[in-house]
């Protein structure tokens, strides 16, 4: 008896979290005459809705810019955070106490605070539109470092002295030993920092006004103005090509996904 | 031994490296973060806008300005009602889901999977489904309101509305996050103890769960609470995409108005002593977050 009000709780709020998917999937299969039949059943119109939206906007473009933005910053983050967070865990150097005292205060700083000095120096450079002004704000993740001087704290200093005692750098010592063994943080990281940059609309809606930069929830936008009132079906079709790599990504990493996202939680 | 003399006479070598390998985020540490807000704080206390051709010291006329200025005092208050219904619904609703779920053994994964589902999908694209299914003479949820006898329900054009909608959109996104951190705090309850509540003479499972599981996921729901409140607090996107702060501001949020007049209006001066103000309230939630969690470490 309670097993069947618990099942039929958690279907019920099941329902609510799927609604907009199926509705979205629904209406993209959908001609245009059907698409307000609600959940009754309608003629499989194929994929003339994607055909549409996919000739309407440039939405392969935006994912591939949604790409490009995410690789750039994940790359420089790792490459930054990763030595930054070994020399924090095991290095004794000068000015150790204030670069970590630093990077716990910016833990506290969304981008919407520095995101005006940004905007005008970017401009200033005449960097807007670029890339790059997309990809900068993100290249220092203060979180990343965090993370990983956790992890690394308990790499074993026995280790250390004797891949020192071996000759080794330690250069060598941390891309060789150290970051491999932290694997799982940094894998939960990836995932954490792909999420949100993928979905980030606030600093590329700042930055960039060209429609052949927009990543994909600024293309959407775009997407979504152009065909306001008009068709609800390629509208549909354009949101499911949006959303389906992060969402298929999830459905083949569940655990990861989940880990890597929640982490900020469970540190 | 060796390493305990290793550590307190560090040689020249290991220092450089330290410095070289801490370098570049010290740099960019630098470039986006004190830079920045330093400028930030400098900007608030001028009238600089941009294109002007000249830039004056105002002092704190910012701030006295944006404490006076109706849209601003109204962006604060949508702000908190948006906040005050996230944070409780988006709260209960993520423990509720984990109490059932936890208790599933088989279907545990499937639950996971759908309401975490929301959590990783784009917004922007999620948001606009939204817009036609809450659309008041296209949407399916129509069907819902008529045969309730509400008749059309402007849910994102009335005044009234487009707060708690947007904030059902908002707890919608965010449930599923919720629910995990709430199903990691419930593994970590060890079981000997729901017996030793049962030989105590715990009944039931509303007794279990206030004597047992409660009190022990209190830090947990601390946690839930302050992350809840920040995402809240910090809410854009859907504002930008559905209402742009309409229907006549009724759903211009703090982040809203702070993008108006940096961004599209291009105040800067008076921009930055907003985010100044937003900035205070984020510091704010975090050192309740520092607190709550000082606190909680004796339990």
């Amino acid at each position: 008896m309670r097993r069947v009000v618990s099942h039929l709780l958690l279907g019920l709020g099941a329902a609510v979290m799927l609604l907009p998917f199926v509705w979205m999937l629904l209406t993209s299969f959908r001609s245009a005459s059907a698409v307000f039949a609600g959940f009754g059943p309608s003629a499989f119109e194929g994929f003339g809705n994607y055909a549409h939206a996919l000739e309407r906007a440039p939405l392969l473009r935006f994912m591939l810019n949604g790409v490009i933005v995410c690789a750039g910053i994940l790359v420089v983050q790792l490459l930054v955070a990763i030595p930054a967070a070994y020399a924090l865990a095991k290095l004794p150097f000068r000015g150790r106490g204030v670069v970590f005292g630093l990077v716990l205060a910016a833990l506290c700083i969304p981008i919407q605070v520095p995101a005006l000095p940004l905007y005008l120096g970017l401009a200033r450079a005449g960097l807007l539109d670029t890339y790059f002004a997309m990809m900068f704000p993100f290249f220092l993740s203060v979180f990343a470092i965090f993370l990983f001087r956790q992890f690394f704290k308990s790499f074993p200093d026995e280790i250390i002295q004797a891949a020192r005692l071996d000759g080794a750098g330690e250069f060598e010592i941390v891309w060789r030993f150290v970051a491999p063994a932290a694997l799982p943080a940094i894998a939960a990281f990836s995932i954490f920092s792909v999420v949100a940059h993928w979905n980030d609309l606030y600093w590329p809606l700042i930055v960039i006004t060209e429609t052949r930069l927009a990543p994909p929830p600024l293309g959407m936008l775009y997407f979504r103005d152009a065909e306001t009132g008009s068709n609800y079906g390629a509208l549909m079709a354009g949101a499911t090509i949006i959303t389906a790599p992060l969402v298929a990504a999830f459905l083949v990493a569940r655990r990861r996904f989940i880990q890597g996202i929640t982490m900020t939680g469970l540190k | 031994m060796s390493l305990a003399i290793a550590a307190t006479a560090p040689d020249a070598p290991l220092l450089r490296t330290g410095h070289a390998f801490a370098a570049p985020a010290a740099l960019l540490l630098a470039l986006i973060y004190i830079v920045p807000v330093a400028v930030l704080v400098w900007l608030s206390l001028t009238d600089y806008t941009l294109g002007a051709v000249e830039t004056r010291f105002l002092g704190l006329d910012n701030f006295s300005h944006a404490l006076a200025d109706p849209v601003f005092r109204r962006s604060i208050v949508n702000t908190f009602v948006y906040v005050a219904i996230v944070l409780p619904a988006g709260v209960l609703l993520g423990l509720g889901a984990a109490l059932l779920v936890h208790r599933r053994i088989r279907s545990r994964s499937v639950w996971e999977v759908i309401y975490f589902l929301p959590v990783t999908s784009t917004l922007i694209a999620m948001a606009t489904v939204w817009q036609f299914l809450l659309h008041p003479r296209l949407g399916p949820v129509r069907e819902i309101t008529l045969a309730l006898g509400l008749g059309e329900v402007a849910f994102l054009s009335d005044p009234a509305l487009v707060l708690p909608t947007l904030a059902a959109i908002g707890i919608w996104q965010l449930v599923g996050f919720n629910m995990i951190l709430f199903l990691a705090g419930l593994s970590a309850i060890p079981r000997d103890l729901y017996e030793a509540a049962a030989l105590d003479g715990a009944a039931g499972g509303i007794d279990r769960f206030l004597r047992v599981t409660w009190p022990l996921l209190g830090p947990t729901t601390m946690f839930v609470t302050v992350t809840t409140s920040i995402t809240a607090f910090k809410v854009f996107d859907t504002v930008r995409v559905l209402t742009e702060g309409g229907p006549a501001g009724a759903s211009e949020v703090l982040l809203y108005v702070i993008y108006l007049e940096g961004f599209q209006y291009f105040r800067i001066g008076y921009a930055a002593a907003l985010t100044l103000i937003f900035l205070a309230f984020i510091l704010a939630f975090s050192i309740l977050q520092a607190a709550a969690l000082d606190r909680r470490v004796h339990y």
